[in-house]
């Protein structure tokens, strides 16, 4: 059976709803502590998926993801480094796309790097959105329309430059984008693209696609009782899915 | 004999790149106006203290700027400003 890790550190708070959903999609879940994986407790090749979840690792301290991307990459790079380069599947969500971008391992090629900055509507973002789905990634199955929760502070992907996204959206590495209800385009318009992030970009995958980063929360669209009468039925248990069937390769 | 290592105070200041919205900056800036401030802009950045051993002048600037690069900023939409105060 696929065994899928959940990564949590001081400041997780979406792991046990994450090892549910996955749970849910047909995988066992382990949530590991990182200092697990740091003692040699646990080993992450162990583990055919891995999902970085949403919360604030070590409080969003210094910028949202950083403190614990620098601690993946001083202590465990040697490990993250084999899993990816064995094909398995990476998830981040939220925070964990935040951390995966901080890391380098998004957009994960070469000349572009990318950040996740505050914002622009100055405040926490909590509410649905629609997603449309404009790239194709390994870790993503769903309907080409679909709502999602976002929860965060620090949404807005920047590119190092314009030809980063350029270059992202001509290879479909950019999975999802805000969009405005009726699947058109968010063009940056506020709410509906809710941070300011550029080209709308909501989720992106590196070019092997087996890494991929999503500011909303599938983990929290998976049962009606979690989603609003009104945008049922929830899409978002075909991202865990999709991980599970991309871990399945490495079994 | 070789240079002791001595600790430098450092002031490294993290702001938005120019170019980039800068929410905080720009709500600092109407609350300031609606508290009857004759504001003509406003911008929000980070400011961190850090004393470091090291041998050289030199050296602590080279190092804070490995500490911008590693964690303190995100280059792609932060920028560095270091001053060594003593």
């Amino acid at each position: 059976m696929v065994r899928v890790a959940v990564l949590r550190v001081p400041g997780t708070n979406c792991d046990r709803e994450t090892a549910r959903a996955i749970e849910e999609a047909g995988a066992e879940a382990f949530v590991l502590h990182v200092g697990q994986l740091e003692r040699g407790e646990e080993d992450l090749m162990n583990y055919h998926g891995l999902v970085i979840p949403g919360g604030f690792s070590y409080g969003d301290r210094i910028r949202a993801g950083a403190v614990l991307a620098a601690r993946l990459g001083s202590k465990l790079d040697e490990q993250i480094e084999e899993f990816a380069a064995s094909n398995r599947p990476i998830l981040g969500i939220c925070n964990g796309f935040q951390v995966l971008v901080e890391l380098g391992l998004l957009p994960g090629f070469e000349g572009c790097r990318a950040a996740l900055a505050p914002n622009e509507s100055a405040h926490f973002e909590c509410r649905w959105v629609w997603l449309k789905k404009t790239g194709s990634c390994d870790l993503a199955i769903g309907p080409p329309l679909q709502a999602m929760p976002i929860a965060h502070s620090e949404g807005r992907l920047v590119f190092s430059s314009p030809s980063c996204l350029e270059k992202a959206g001509s290879a479909g590495l950019i999975v999802y984008r805000y969009a405005k209800p009726d699947g058109s385009s968010a063009d940056g318009e506020y709410p509906y693209n809710p941070n300011g992030s550029q080209g709308d970009v909501a989720a992106l995958c590196n070019p092997s696609r087996m890494i991929m980063g999503i500011m909303p929360h599938p983990e929290r669209a998976i049962y009606n009782w979690q989603t609003p009468l009104r945008l049922r039925p929830p899409a978002g248990l075909g991202i865990f899915r999709a991980l599970i069937s991309a871990a399945e390769r490495s079994l | 004999m070789a240079p002791r290592s001595q600790g430098y105070k450092l002031k490294i200041e993290v702001w938005l790149k120019e170019g980039l919205v800068d929410a905080e900056g720009k709500t600092l800036e109407e609350a300031l106006v609606d508290l009857g401030f004759p504001i003509e802009s406003a911008k929000a950045g980070r400011v961190y203290e850090i004393i470091l051993n090291v041998e050289s002048r030199e050296e602590a600037g080279e190092e804070a700027e490995r500490m911008c690069d590693k964690l303190l900023a995100n280059p792609v939409k932060d920028r560095c400003v270091v001053d060594i105060i003593e």
